[in-house]
């Protein structure tokens, strides 16, 4: 409360800070406040971007959908309250944590995590990228699961087999992880290459595919 | 660069819900809060930069509840079709239903002030802005309203610590 200090009376009585202290209101209220809003945000059309985080093998996943689509996913290690300003710079500040358009990805996840999914069925919205980059992107899903390409030849996939470091930048600056399969692109040599969600990441997710 | 609206529900949403409970009662604040926040999140594209958050919230909230407290006096009596609200039929989550009901004793101008710079944190030419008048008579208002509260509540509250 920045402006509290504007009221110098105030401080040092303690009957008046027993009362302010007195007028505190509960989480549950809250809560169920931020609930409604949630709601009627998106009856009224407001839900620009709607969020959540969900538990996952590789960590916290922060899931971020416009009415379009499902536009982010974000790993812990990027910091998602940065992918948060991110989003409210690029597309609208309106961004409100609202599970509820995010419930399809969610159970999509746990079932690909699960193993009991291998391709995802969700509307994407790839306004986050664009150029070669989202044309790479827009590819990548034809890399079967438990498949991997390399960087070069998803460069010749695209038909721009000369564009392998692009490709690399593509991959990397994939808004969608693990839903759109950046992880099954490998360097020529079969090591791993970069991952947005750490090497780790991308071996439990080639590792998954593989027991499959 | 405006931060993501989430931020500003997080850091105002319990100040902004201690007015509303303050000025039109605890059994509407709810409705308050909601039409203030749906409201704050629509404009918010447009509000500049620099703007002061918890004054703004609190101007919606201040133009909401006067909305709110017609509307209660137009049409006090059908019952016919209630808006819709989570089941609680009685005081949802009345944490202190003593000092909720003395600041609901207040007269509206005390209840305001009080309301604004004492649980909000506004300072007085914040406070006057609101509901007019100049900060000299806003300070006072907020004052005879404490002073109102302390006779109601401040035995109860001042021994049991």
């Amino acid at each position: 409360m920045k402006d509290r200090t504007g009221s110098t009376r105030t401080t040092g009585d303690p009957d008046l800070s027993t009362l302010v202290d007195r007028a505190t209101v509960d989480p549950e209220a809250l809560a169920r406040l931020h609930t409604r809003l949630e709601d009627a945000a998106a009856r009224d059309g407001l839900l620009d971007v709607a969020y959540t985080v969900v538990d996952s093998p590789v960590g916290r996943l922060l899931l971020a959908a416009t009415e379009k689509g499902l536009v982010r996913v974000a790993f812990h290690n990027q910091d998602h309250d940065k992918v948060l300003d991110d989003l409210a710079g690029t597309l609208s500040p309106r961004v409100l944590r609202a599970p509820k358009r995010l419930d399809d990805v969610a159970r999509e996840l746990d079932q690909y995590f699960s193993g009991a999914r291998r391709t995802f069925d969700l509307p994407l919205d790839l306004s986050l990228s664009h150029g070669f980059r989202q044309l790479v992107q827009r590819h990548l899903p034809e890399i079967a699961y438990g498949r991997t390409l390399s960087y070069g030849e998803v460069a010749r996939l695209v038909g721009n087999p000369k564009a392998v470091r692009a490709v690399g930048t593509a991959c990397a600056t994939n808004p969608l992880p693990v839903v759109v399969p950046c992880h099954r692109v490998l360097r020529a040599d079969g090591t791993l290459g970069g991952y947005a969600g750490g090497a780790a990441a991308k071996s439990v997710l080639l590792d998954l595919e593989s027991a499959a | 660069m405006k931060k993501p609206f989430e931020r500003v529900v997080e850091e105002h949403a319990a100040s902004v819900l201690r007015v509303c409970r303050a000025v039109v009662g605890v059994h509407d604040a709810d409705d308050a809060w909601s039409e203030t926040f749906l409201a704050a999140m629509r404009a918010y594209p447009d509000l500049p930069d620099d703007a002061n958050v918890e004054a703004w919230l609190v101007t919606v909230a201040h133009r909401k509840a006067i909305d709110i407290t017609r509307a209660g006096q137009r049409h006090a009596v059908p019952v016919a079709d209630l808006p819709e609200r989570p089941s609680a039929d009685g005081l949802p989550d009345e944490s202190d239903p003593d000092l909720w009901r003395a600041v609901k004793a207040l007269p509206e101008k005390q209840r305001q002030a009080v309301a604004y710079h004492h649980f909000a944190g506004l300072p007085y030419r914040e406070v006057a802005r609101i509901v007019g008048g100049t900060p000299e008579a806003a300070r006072r208002a907020a004052s005879d309203g404490i002073k109102a509260l302390r006779t109601t509540l401040s035995l109860k509250g001042a021994t049991t610590p």
